[in-house]
C-alpha cells in the first residue's frame, strides 16, 4: 500500500491524526493558557499531565447521555454530529505535503467554504432543538455571525485565488514557490485570520456561547459525548483554520532542510498557538460590535483588497 | 431648528466613520497587538501555583475555614442559642435549639452544621453576639461519605476561647445567672430597693 | 373627614383620632411606645414627637407628641423634620440608658418593638457610661417570665392589666428612674388575660414562659392563620411550629372577634398537641392486646361500617368537616351530637334564637358597644373569657359618654378615666356564685338557678307586661325594676346567657330580649354562649333530639351493635355508668381521636386523627360565624384529619368538602365564603408558611439524612410548607405572621389594617351562617325550675374554671399548674352549720366523690357550686340537691391556686 493522495492509508492516517491532534489540543490549550497566566495547568495525570486527555475522555464517555425531555430528539442528536462531519470533510481537500492528502479537488477552496457554511446548521439545529432560551439566543447569534463572516472569508480568499489562478489548494501551495502569499495578500491574510476565528467561534469571538451572558449558548443543554462532539468540533475547526492559513498564505509544506510534512506541522502549530494566545489576551467584543466591525470594516476592506489585486494582475498581464 | 438637526445628523454620520477607522487603527494595531505581546511575555514569568499538598501554604489566622464553637474564659459554653448565626446563614446550614440550664444560662440543646452545604462565608461569625461561633484556618474537611459532613455540637465545641480571648457575654449582659446576680454585670448598679423612698 | 398635611403631602384623616393613629393608618412610619390602638394615649414615652406648624407660613413650628394631638382639619405636621428626628433619637437614647445588653438571651429578640423603634429612630451607640439601674425579677406564675431590667417605663403593662383587663395584682411601684412594674410580692398573676402582657409589652419585660421552654425566634416558626379551639368564641390565633412541635400561640387580629387580645387558656392551652398522650397509630384492640393497623385496613373498617348500620357520635370539639364526613358515613338518622341532652337542648335553642329576626347575636366588637348588660346565670370569665374582657370595655361606655359631653376625645385615656372615676354603664350579673366580673357589676344576684330564673322572668315582665309574669322575692323587686329601667333606657342593651343555666335560662333571656325588642322595634343584642369551639356547628348538623342520651339509649336497647365516636370523650358528657354500659353492649366501637381519653381506652378500633394545628378545618362560633383554620404543620405519624378517614372518596380536599357541606347540609349555605379566593394570588403562587428568614432548612433534618427531602407539598390549601411563594405582605386574607419592613413585632399589624383598629385589608372576618328566618311567636311560657322540696340539701350548681374545665387545654403542663382539684363553694353559714372549715375535704353524700370546701362570703345560704375538676367528678350522676360529710382531711392541694374574689377569710 503506497502513501499517496487518496490512498486508504493516507485517508486513514489523516483522519486518525486530525482527531488525535484535536483531542490533544484540549491539553495543549490548557497548558498554554496557564503558561501565559502564570499557572501550571493540568500536570497531575501522567507525565506533564499528558494523560489528562485520556482522563477527560473516560469521563466524557461514561457520563450520562442525557436528552432533555422537552428537546426535539432527532435534531438534538444530529446537531453535534454535523459539525464533526463537515469539518472532517473539509480536511479532505487540505494538502498536508506532497502525496499526503485525501483528494486534489479543482474546487478545493469552494469546497472548504461550502463545508464551513454547513457548519452553521449544526449550531442552529443544536440551539433550536434544545428548546431553551439561552440555546436559542446562542444559535441566533451563531447563525448571524457565521453567515456574515463567510462573506468576508470568501472574498478575502479571492485575491489568493486570482494570484494562483486556481481553486485547487495544492496548486495554490505550489504557486507560492517564489513568495508566500502573505506578502502580496497581507490584507487578505488579516481578514481571513479574523474571519476564520469568527467562523469557528473561538475566543474572542465566542459570542454564541458567551458564558457570562447566555450560560453556554447553543450547547447549554448538551452533556456527555454529544457535548464532547461540539467541543472536539471546535478544536477541529481551529486545526482546519490554521491548516488553511498555512496552505493559503504561508506556502504550505514548503521550507528548507526539514521534510515537508514537518514544515506543515510547524507552521500550523504556530497558528494554533497564536489562536490560543488570542484567547488568553483579548476580551470578547459585544455582539453588535462584532457585526458592525464585519460589515463596516471587513467587507469594504476585503472588496478593496480584491479590486486592487485584480487591478494589479490586469496591469501586469 | 430642522436645519440644525440635519447638520447634526450629517456630523454624526461622519463621526461614525471616523470613529470606526480610528478604532481600527488605534485599537487593533496598537492596543490589541500590545496586549498580545504583553500576555505572550508572561510565558517567561515563574508560575504562582503552590503545589498543594506537597507544598503546604501558610494559613492566615482570619482565614475562613472549619467552624468551631468556643468557650468563654471561664470554660463555659459561649453559645447562648440566640439563633442569629442560623438566621444569617445564606445556605441555611445551621440548626439549633435553645435550652436553659438551672443557672439561667441559655445554651443550645443541639447545634448542627451541615458542612456539605456550608460555603464558609463567615456571616455566622459576624452575626454572633457572643464570639461563640468562629471560623478557623483549617480547610481539610473532605469526606468520602457526605453524611460525615454533618457536624453536631460535640464535634464543633472546642476547649478554648478561639480568636477572642477575653469576652464573656454574661459578664456584660444584665441577665442574672448563678454566681452573677442582678447588678453585678459590667456597668451596673446594685438592684433598686423598690420599697425605699430614697432617691 | 379632615385634611391634614404631613411632610408636604395631604392626607384625608378622621378628626376623631389623634395624629399618631392617623399617621399609622396612612402607613407612615412613626415610632411610638406607650400608645396602643386599644388603650388610647397617655403621652408617657415622648417617642412619637413630630413638628407641627401653625400655618403654611410658619417655618419654625413646634414639637408636639403625635399621640396627644388631635388630627384637626388643616393641621400641618412633619415627621421627617430634622429637629423632630433628633428629638426622637435623644428620647430613645435616654430610654435605653439602663437597657441590659441581653437581646441574644431575650425571648422578645427579633419581634421586639423596642428593637424596631431603636432602629427606626437611629440610635445605635450607647454614649452614657454611668451605671445602669437594675431590678430584681419576680416569679409571676407558670405563664409569664419577668425580666424587669429591660423596662422602658411605657406603662403599657399596667394600663392593660389594670385598666383594660381589670386585674388588681400588677402595679407600678417606686418613682423616678426606679419605677418597677410587678406584683406586691412574688406570685401567680391572677388575671385570665395575663398572657397579653407578652404582646402588649414593647420590650422583653414580660415574656412567654411556655414558649421559652422550647424557644424559637419568630422568623423560625412555621405559622398559619388558625382559630382557637379553647371555647366557643373562636378567637383568631397564629400558632407557630418548629422541629415538628407546636411552640406557641399568639394573637391574630380579627376586627370582629378577638381584636388584639386572647385569654390565657387560648394562649397557653395548646400543648396537648405535643402531648405524649397523642394517639399516633391505628390499633385494633382484642381482649386488651392491640395490634397496629395499616391505612388500608382502617379504610376497610370504615367501608364496612358504611355498608352496615352504625351509630355515629359527633363532637363539639371536632371540625364541621369531620362531623359532616361522619354524618355522610353513617347517614343522617344515625348521626348523634356527642352532647348531653341538656346541653344539646341549649344548643338547639341557641340556633333557633340566633335565627329569630327579633334578636341579634353580637360579635365581640359589638359587645364592647353595649351600654347596659344583663348576664343570666353564666360565669362569663370562665366560660368565654374573651367576652368577659369585652364586657369590661362595655361598662366604660358611660365614661365615653361623659367624655363626649365634655368634648374630651376618646383616645385621651387618662383624661377619660379621670373624668368618669368609677362610673360605669350598668351591668347586672345573675349567677349562682360570685364571678370575676362582679367588680364592674352594678348589681349582682347570687342565688340558686331556680331563684335566678324567677328573677329573670320578673325582669322580662317588668319590661313588657305581656311577658309571662313572675313574682320574685320582695327584697329583689326593687332590683328587678332598676335593671328593667336600665335596659329600657339603654342605647344598646345586651343580654348574655349560656348553657350553664340550662334551656330555662335561655328562654328567660329570650323573653327579656323580646320584651326589649317590643319597645325598640329593632333587633336586640342577645349573646348566647356555647360551651365548645364547634358546639353550634355540631348543633346545626345533628337532627332534633339526636343527642348523646338518645344514642346511648338506642345502644342500650340493643338496636345497634356498632358505633363510631368522633374526637369525643363520652365520659365527659353523660353519666359514667350509662356510657360504660352502652360501650359494653357494643360489638364494635371505633374511636377516632387525636388524644387518649377514657373513651379511647375502651375502643376496639382506635384511629388517630390530627389536632387543630395539623389540619385545615372550619369551626362555627357562638354567633354562627364560620371561620377557617389553616394547617400549620404536618403531622409525622399515621394520623390523618378525621374527615379523611371517614370519607370514602379518596381524592377529597378540604375545599371540596366545604363546598359539599355548604351545598348539602341544611343551614351551611355560605360556608364556602370562608375559603380564600385563590385567583387573586400573584402568578398563582402559594403563600409561604415560613418567613423569608426561616433558618436551618438544610440542617434541621441533616442528622437523619444529609440528602434533604423534597419540600412537603400542601395539596389542600393555598399555603406552602416552605419559604417558597409570595408572602401576603399587603393582602391580609391569609396572614401567616404579621411582619412588615422595619416592623418585626406584632405592632406591624397596623400595616395590614385598612385603618388602625379597622378591618384587615381584604381580610376575611369569617362568614355568618345563621340566617334570619321568619319571626317566631311570642314569649316563651313560664317554666320555672321546681323549688326544692325540702330545705335539707344544698342546691347544687356546676362551676366552670378557665383552667381545667376544657378537656384539651387541661393537658398542657402550664395550664395544669394553674388547675385546682374539685372544690365545692359554700356560704359561711352553711359551712358553720355543718362544722366545715376552709379547705376541708368533704364527701358528697350518696356518691363516691370528694371535694375541697371553699367557703365564699357571697354565696347564698342553701346553695353550693361544685367544680368537678378535669372530669374527676361525674357531674351527670349528681343529684340537684346534695348533702356533705366531712372526711376528716384538710386537703393541702385542694385550694392552691384558686382565684376567687370573695374567699371567706375566717378560719383560713
Amino acid at each position: 500500500m503506497t502513501f499517496e493522495v487518496g490512498s486508504g492509508l493516507s485517508i486513514g492516517s489523516i483522519l486518525f491524526t486530525v482527531i488525535i491532534v484535536a483531542a490533544m489540543l484540549i491539553w495543549v490549550e490548557r497548558r498554554l493558557l496557564s503558561l501565559w497566566q502564570e499557572r501550571l495547568g493540568p500536570n497531575r495525570v501522567g507525565p506533564f499531565g499528558l494523560l489528562q486527555v485520556v482522563a477527560d475522555m473516560i469521563k466524557i464517555f461514561t457520563k450520562e447521555d442525557w436528552v432533555p425531555p422537552f428537546a426535539d430528539k432527532l435534531s438534538f442528536v444530529l446537531a453535534p454530529t454535523v459539525i464533526m462531519i463537515v469539518i472532517l470533510l473539509s480536511f479532505a481537500v487540505v494538502p498536508f505535503a506532497p502525496g499526503v492528502g485525501v483528494i486534489d479537488s479543482n474546487i478545493g477552496v469552494l469546497f472548504v467554504l461550502a463545508m464551513a457554511s454547513l457548519g452553521a446548521y449544526s449550531v442552529m439545529l443544536g440551539g433550536l432543538a434544545s428548546d431553551n432560551k439561552y440555546a436559542l439566543l446562542g444559535s441566533l447569534r451563531a447563525a448571524a455571525q457565521m453567515v456574515s463572516y463567510e462573506v468576508f472569508m470568501g472574498i478575502s480568499l479571492l485575491g489568493v485565488v486570482a494570484l494562483a489562478g486556481s481553486f485547487n489548494l495544492r496548486e495554490i501551495v505550489l504557486a507560492q514557490e517564489g513568495v508566500w502569499y502573505v506578502i502580496p495578500q497581507f490584507v487578505g491574510f488579516v481578514i481571513f485570520l479574523i474571519a476564520g476565528i469568527a467562523e469557528s467561534h473561538r475566543l474572542p469571538f465566542d459570542i454564541p456561547e458567551a458564558e457570562q451572558e447566555i450560560v453556554a449558548g447553543y450547547h447549554t443543554e448538551y452533556s456527555g459525548m454529544k457535548f464532547g462532539m461540539f467541543f472536539v468540533g471546535e478544536y477541529l475547526g481551529l486545526v482546519l483554520i490554521s491548516s488553511l492559513i498555512t496552505v493559503l498564505f504561508f506556502g504550505g509544506w514548503m521550507g528548507p532542510f526539514l521534510p515537508p510534512i514537518i514544515w506543515f506541522v510547524i507552521k500550523a502549530s504556530l497558528f494554533i498557538a497564536f489562536f490560543i494566545l488570542l484567547r488568553a489576551a483579548i476580551p470578547r467584543p459585544r455582539y453588535d460590535q462584532l457585526m458592525t466591525f464585519g460589515w463596516l470594516v471587513l467587507l469594504p476592506l476585503s472588496l478593496l483588497n480584491l479590486m486592487v489585486t485584480g487591478a494589479i494582475i490586469l496591469s501586469m498581464q | 431648528m430642522m436645519q440644525k438637526k440635519a447638520i447634526q445628523g450629517k456630523k454624526h454620520a461622519t463621526n461614525l466613520v471616523e470613529t470606526i477607522m480610528l478604532s481600527l487603527f488605534k485599537d487593533t494595531f496598537t492596543s490589541q497587538v500590545k496586549t498580545l505581546y504583553q500576555v505572550f511575555m508572561h510565558a517567561f514569568v515563574k508560575a504562582d501555583t503552590v503545589e498543594y499538598p506537597e507544598e503546604q501554604p501558610y494559613m492566615f489566622p482570619r482565614w475562613r475555614g472549619r467552624i468551631i464553637l468556643s468557650r468563654d474564659p471561664d470554660g463555659e459554653e459561649r453559645c447562648v442559642a440566640c439563633n442569629l448565626c442560623a438566621c444569617a446563614c445564606p445556605v441555611d446550614c445551621i440548626a439549633l435549639q435553645k435550652a436553659e440550664t438551672e443557672d439561667g444560662r441559655w445554651y443550645p440543646e443541639f447545634f448542627r452544621i451541615n458542612f456539605s452545604r456550608c460555603i464558609m462565608c463567615g456571616f455566622c461569625e459576624e452575626a454572633c453576639p457572643t464570639n461563640a461561633i468562629q471560623l478557623t484556618p483549617d480547610f481539610e474537611m473532605a469526606e468520602y461519605i457526605r453524611q460525615d459532613m454533618v457536624w453536631e455540637k460535640e464535634d464543633l465545641l472546642i476547649n478554648g476561647t478561639g480568636k477572642y480571648h477575653d469576652y464573656n457575654f454574661y459578664r456584660v449582659a444584665g441577665m442574672a445567672i448563678k454566681g452573677k446576680g442582678k447588678g453585678m454585670a459590667q456597668n451596673e448598679a446594685p438592684p433598686v430597693n423598690v420599697k425605699s423612698l430614697l432617691p | 373627614m379632615a385634611k391634614i398635611v404631613i411632610d408636604g403631602k395631604t392626607y384625608e384623616v378622621n378628626p376623631a383620632n389623634n395624629l399618631l393613629q392617623e399617621c399609622l393608618s396612612q402607613g407612615l412610619d412613626l415610632p411610638y411606645f406607650c400608645w396602643h390602638p386599644c388603650m388610647g394615649s397617655v403621652g408617657a414615652c415622648r417617642q412619637c414627637a413630630v413638628k407641627q406648624f401653625r400655618n403654611a407660613e410658619d417655618t419654625k413650628g413646634a414639637l408636639v407628641m403625635a399621640c396627644m394631638t388631635p388630627a384637626n382639619d388643616g393641621a400641618i405636621i412633619s415627621i421627617e423634620d430634622p429637629q423632630a428626628q433628633k428629638f426622637r433619637a435623644q428620647v430613645i437614647e435616654s430610654l435605653m440608658i439602663s437597657h441590659p445588653h441581653d437581646c441574644p438571651v431575650c425571648e422578645e429578640g427579633g419581634e421586639c418593638h423596642l428593637q424596631d423603634m431603636t432602629q427606626m429612630s437611629g440610635h445605635n451607640y450607647r454614649r452614657y457610661d454611668k451605671k445602669k439601674v437594675t431590678h430584681n425579677n419576680q416569679y409571676l406564675g407558670p405563664f409569664i417570665n419577668h425580666e424587669m431590667n429591660r423596662c422602658i417605663t411605657c406603662y403599657r403593662c399596667v394600663r392593660f392589666y389594670d385598666d383594660y383587663a381589670g386585674g388588681t395584682d400588677l402595679s407600678a411601684q417606686a418613682s423616678h428612674h426606679h419605677v418597677y412594674f410587678g406584683r406586691h410580692e412574688e406570685g401567680v398573676l391572677e388575671s385570665e388575660f395575663s398572657g397579653n402582657l407578652v404582646e402588649v409589652c414593647p420590650t422583653g419585660v414580660f415574656t412567654d414562659k411556655v414558649f421559652s421552654e422550647h424557644y424559637s425566634r419568630k422568623w423560625d416558626l412555621q405559622t398559619a392563620p388558625s382559630v382557637c379551639v379553647g371555647c366557643a368564641v373562636g378567637c383568631n390565633t397564629t400558632p407557630g411550629e418548629r422541629y415538628g412541635s407546636l411552640r406557641r400561640i399568639v394573637n391574630r387580629y380579627n376586627s370582629e372577634v378577638n381584636g388584639y387580645f386572647l385569654c390565657d387558656r387560648g394562649r397557653f392551652g395548646f400543648e396537648f398537641v405535643n402531648s405524649d398522650e397523642r394517639i399516633r397509630e391505628a390499633q385494633h384492640v382484642v381482649n386488651g392486646s392491640s395490634s397496629p393497623l395499616t391505612d388500608a385496613q382502617v379504610k376497610s373498617v370504615f367501608a364496612e361500617l358504611k355498608s352496615a348500620q352504625a351509630i355515629g357520635i359527633g363532637s363539639p370539639r371536632a371540625s364541621n368537616e369531620a362531623n359532616y364526613a361522619l354524618r355522610c358515613l353513617v347517614g343522617e338518622e344515625n348521626f348523634y351530637a356527642g352532647m348531653s341532652a341538656a346541653e344539646f337542648d341549649c344548643v338547639q335553642l341557641h340556633i333557633q334564637l340566633a335565627r329569630d329576626p327579633a334578636f341579634h347575636i353580637p360579635s365581640v366588637r359589638e359587645i364592647e358597644q353595649a351600654d347596659a348588660v344583663l348576664i343570666l346565670g353564666e360565669d362569663v370569665t370562665n366560660v368565654a373569657p374573651r367576652i368577659a374582657l369585652a364586657l369590661r370595655q362595655s361598662v366604660r361606655n358611660k365614661a365615653k359618654e361623659l367624655a363626649a359631653a365634655c368634648k374630651i376625645p376618646q383616645w385621651q385615656d387618662a383624661a377619660v378615666r379621670e373624668l368618669a372615676q368609677r362610673q360605669n354603664s350598668p351591668l347586672c350579673v345573675l349567677s349562682p356564685y360570685a364571678t370575676r366580673l362582679d367588680d364592674i357589676a352594678s348589681d349582682c344576684v347570687i342565688d340558686s338557678y331556680a331563684v335566678l330564673t324567677n328573677v329573670a322572668y320578673a325582669i322580662a315582665s317588668a319590661i313588657a307586661p305581656a311577658a309571662p309574669e313572675a313574682k320574685p322575692a320582695r327584697e329583689r323587686a326593687e332590683l328587678v325594676q332598676r335593671v328593667a329601667a336600665q335596659l329600657l333606657s339603654a342605647r344598646r342593651p345586651l343580654i348574655i346567657a349560656g348553657s350553664s343555666g340550662g334551656a330555662v335560662m335561655l328562654r328567660a333571656a329570650a323573653n327579656i330580649a323580646k320584651a326589649l325588642q317590643g319597645s325598640r322595634h329593632s333587633p336586640v343584642d342577645l349573646c348566647i354562649l356555647a360551651q365548645e369551639v364547634n358546639s353550634v356547628g355540631l348543633g346545626m348538623l345533628a337532627g332534633s333530639g339526636q343527642n348523646l342520651s338518645a344514642a346511648l339509649a338506642r345502644i342500650a336497647r340493643g338496636a345497634e351493635s356498632r358505633a363510631i365516636v368522633l374526637e369525643n370523650d363520652l365520659f365527659l358528657r353523660a353519666e359514667h355508668g350509662a356510657v360504660a354500659a352502652a360501650i359494653d353492649k357494643l360489638e364494635q366501637l371505633v374511636v377516632v381521636d387525636h388524644i387518649a381519653t377514657a373513651t379511647t381506652q375502651r375502643a376496639d378500633y382506635l384511629v388517630p386523627s390530627t389536632a387543630f394545628s395539623e389540619h385545615e378545618a372550619t369551626y362555627i362560633n357562638y354567633e354562627g360565624r364560620a371561620q377557617l383554620s389553616y394547617q400549620v404543620n404536618r403531622c409525622h405519624s399515621q394520623a390523618q384529619p378525621a374527615w379523611r378517614w371517614l370519607h370514602t372518596q379518596s381524592d377529597m380536599h378540604v375545599a371540596n368538602l366545604v363546598d359539599r357541606c355548604a351545598a348539602e347540609a341544611a343551614g351551611f349555605a355560605g360556608l364556602q365564603a370562608v375559603l380564600p379566593d385563590t385567583s387573586q394570588f400573584i402568578a398563582g403562587m402559594k403563600i409561604p408558611r415560613q418567613s423569608h428568614r426561616y433558618s436551618g432548612r438544610t440542617a434541621m433534618k441533616a442528622n437523619l439524612n444529609v440528602h434533604e427531602p423534597k419540600q412537603a407539598v400542601d395539596t389542600e390549601s393555598p399555603m406552602a410548607f416552605s419559604m417558597e411563594g409570595i408572602p401576603s405582605q399587603k393582602n391580609a386574607s391569609i396572614l401567616g405572621a404579621a411582619w412588615a419592613p422595619q416592623w418585626n413585632s406584632n405592632q406591624s399589624i397596623s400595616k395590614f389594617q385598612a385603618e388602625v383598629n379597622g378591618e384587615l385589608k381584604q381580610g376575611s372576618v369569617g362568614a355568618l351562617l345563621l340566617q334570619k328566618q321568619a319571626a317566631s311567636g311570642g314569649f316563651f311560657s313560664h317554666d320555672l325550675l321546681a323549688r326544692p322540696a325540702s330545705n335539707d340539701g344544698l342546691q347544687l350548681a356546676i362551676a366552670y374554671q378557665i383552667f381545667g374545665s376544657d378537656e384539651l387545654s387541661a393537658r398542657s403542663p402550664a395550664i395544669r399548674e394553674r388547675m385546682t382539684a374539685p372544690y365545692i363553694s359554700l356560704s359561711p353559714a352553711d359551712a358553720r352549720s355543718r362544722g366545715l372549715a376552709q379547705g376541708d375535704e368533704v364527701a358528697i353524700a350518696d356518691t363516691k366523690f370528694t371535694a375541697t370546701v371553699c367557703i365564699r362570703s357571697r354565696m347564698q345560704d342553701g346553695t353550693a357550686a361544685l367544680y368537678c375538676g378535669a372530669n374527676e367528678i361525674d357531674q351527670f350522676s349528681l343529684p340537684t340537691q346534695v348533702e356533705l360529710s366531712k372526711t376528716g382531711f384538710n386537703s393541702a392541694r385542694g385550694m392552691r391556686g384558686l382565684i376567687v374574689s370573695d374567699l371567706h377569710e375566717e378560719g383560713y
